[in-house]
């Protein structure tokens, strides 16, 4: 890890009048994976395409290597893009398609073929070279793409939700794959995601963003278990967030007295940190599933819904039944506002 | 017999499609004088006839220039407007749309009197000009339309990978749109050509001293000259049509975009 080899300063990004990122400062260090995280218009797919030169921002810069290339045009900066459908040629061959952008470099014809052969190697697709995309599954499409973005070398890979489109069990694959093929061509890589255990389980650091805003950067052990937000908490699978007034909680449906003093604007617990059985609160189970290695219950309570996950040993509640539980200051997280 | 009504329907459409195509191949095979059906005996040498013609051989070239470069023409205009209408989001983008399928919806008598009265004659335009003009505007609906339809299965961001690989915006049309809709553009072409070649109504008005389409110039003969050449000049160029849906229809699929 070196210097930045993307540096976005002061990035302000605009559609018409709606400014979608507003001042946004971001690194992203060289060889790293790093995942732009956040819910559909939190303009995490904005900065991407500035960053890959798809889009001109309103003001400020974006620097690659050092140099600024807020000017540069797309087809000059270096990038590779993987796009969420894949937008490959449908008229090419597998083999073409990957050796699309060598041909407009001109290279000797011997070199583009050894060079597109290494790189559909790479992913796995040898022996697909004459097929068109139509003839090859969603996760083969998948890693065409990829092949097609790599073997120009990039600087920087981008890849816009690129596990969205596939089934659990391909998702899985294509996950381990892409951290492979980080690791063997040490590509910095940056992936848009709305889905946080994507981000968590692939990103080295990830870039939690709301309203165009960075909400928080981390890594993934940080962010998971240190969320410093409200809105960063429940990214993060806290379930139960309440506003604390002096030393009661409060939500829409009332208040709740707590037994400690609670010196945070606001206060999560995730349902595996809320226990059922005992404690000073009481709530009505309003929904009970099991989870295999606990079971989760839905609790209506003073404060309204409280999710709380019970261990399976422990002795089942119906449905309808009142059951004390706690909100232990032990398993709370402090959040900002 | 429950199928009875349905064979009917079937059999009066195939009369009524087909009828008048047989009806014409077999006067123009008479070796009789008059154009008559059933023919007078049979023969070809009406088919020959044809091509002794003078005035035939020159509508034929007119006609054949007004439907390639009137068509390629339409489509020079018609495919960046399509591009354009597609991809982007332009004020009055409908009314663009409605005036291009104009020259569909206004009755080609009219726009054949409107050419002749304010181009050929206050401008001095040759009616082959005007000709040209009023067939290339009036195959820019069906080339617009068409290819309009197969670009819409395109997806922009195809273009945006072409441009990170390294194209400009103008090699990512060559190298990715048009590939990917030639189909659609020889569609356009067929379609265009064969409504351009059997065009009547605008090219009433515009024909001068040597100057008429093939049409034109048919109908022209048949006042002067009922013997069966007509027939058997129509049942060629219906056989020319037939030929190259056929051959397009081979090559691509022609009916996936009509």
């Amino acid at each position: 890890m070196s210097d930045a080899i993307v540096r976005l300063s002061k990035l302000t990004l605009s559609y018409g009048k709606t400014i979608a990122v507003p001042d946004l400062d971001l690194d992203i260090m060289e060889g790293e994976l790093i995942a732009l995280l956040g819910p559909s218009g939190c303009g995490k797919t904005t900065t991407m395409r500035a960053i890959a030169g798809l889009l001109t921002p309103t003001s400020g810069t974006v620097e690659i290597n050092g140099r600024d290339v807020t000017r540069i045009a797309a087809n000059k900066r270096g990038i590779g893009l993987v796009f969420q459908s894949y937008a490959l040629f449908p008229h090419l061959s597998a083999f073409e398609n990957v050796a699309f952008g060598l041909r407009l470099k001109r290279m000797p014809e011997a070199e583009i073929k050894s060079r597109t052969d290494a790189g559909i190697a790479t992913v796995g697709l040898s022996g697909f070279e004459a097929r068109k995309p139509a003839e090859m599954s969603g996760g083969q499409q998948q890693r065409l793409a990829l092949a097609r973005s790599l073997v120009m070398e990039p600087k920087v890979l981008l890849l816009d939700e690129p596990l969205s489109n596939l089934d659990a069990r391909l998702r899985l694959e294509m996950r381990t794959e892409l951290q492979r093929v980080q690791k063997e061509t040490g590509v910095t890589m940056v992936f848009v995601t709305h889905d946080q255990a994507e981000a968590l389980a692939l990103a080295d650091r990830i870039v939690l963003m709301k309203d165009g805003k960075i909400e928080q950067l981390g890594t993934p052990s940080e962010l998971y278990a240190e969320p410093a937000t409200a809105f960063a908490a429940e990214f993060m699978g806290f379930e139960n967030i309440f506003r604390v007034e002096g030393d009661s909680l409060v939500s829409k449906s009332g208040r709740l007295q707590l037994t400690y003093e609670a010196d945070a604007p606001m206060l999560g617990w995730r349902p595996s940190g809320v226990p059922v059985g005992s404690g000073p609160h009481n709530g009505r189970v309003l929904a009970s599933s099991f989870a295999g290695g606990h079971r989760e219950y839905v609790l209506d309570s003073a404060l309204g819904q409280i999710k709380a996950d019970a261990p399976i040993e422990t002795a089942e509640v119906q449905i309808g039944e009142t059951v004390p539980f706690d909100l232990p200051k032990a398993t709370a997280r402090r959040l900002a506002a | 017999m429950r199928n009875l009504p349905i064979w009917i329907i079937l059999g009066l459409t195939l009369t009524f499609m087909i009828g008048p195509f047989i009806i014409i191949i077999f006067a123009g095979a008479s070796a009789g004088d008059a154009l008559a059906f059933p023919p007078d005996g049979l023969s070809l040498k009406w088919y020959l006839k044809v091509f002794t013609i003078e005035s035939f051989r020159e509508s034929f070239l007119l006609s054949m220039f007004l439907a390639i470069f009137g068509t390629l023409t339409a489509l020079l205009l018609g495919i960046p407007a399509a591009y354009a209408l597609n991809r982007y989001k332009l004020p009055g983008d409908e009314a663009i749309r409605t005036i291009v399928a104009a020259p569909i919806i206004v009755p080609g008598i009219i726009v054949g009197l409107a050419l002749l009265r304010y181009l050929v004659v206050p401008l001095d335009f040759t009616v082959t000009m005007a000709l040209f003009l009023a067939h290339t505007a009036l195959v820019l609906p069906y080339a617009v339309r068409v290819v309009s339809s197969s670009m819409n299965n395109l997806r922009a961001d195809m273009e945006e990978a072409a441009v990170l690989l390294g194209c400009t915006r103008m090699q990512a049309f060559t190298k990715v749109v048009l590939p990917n809709i030639r189909g659609g553009v020889l569609a356009a072409f067929i379609l265009g050509f064969v409504t351009s070649f059997n065009q009547v109504p605008v090219s009433l008005f515009l024909s001068g001293p040597g100057v008429k389409t093939l049409p034109i110039d048919m109908l022209a003969y048949m006042e002067i000259t009922y013997d069966p050449s007509v027939a058997a000049l129509s049942a060629l160029l219906a056989f020319m049509s037939l030929a190259i849906v056929f051959v397009a229809e081979r090559l691509l699929g022609f009916s996936r975009y009509v």
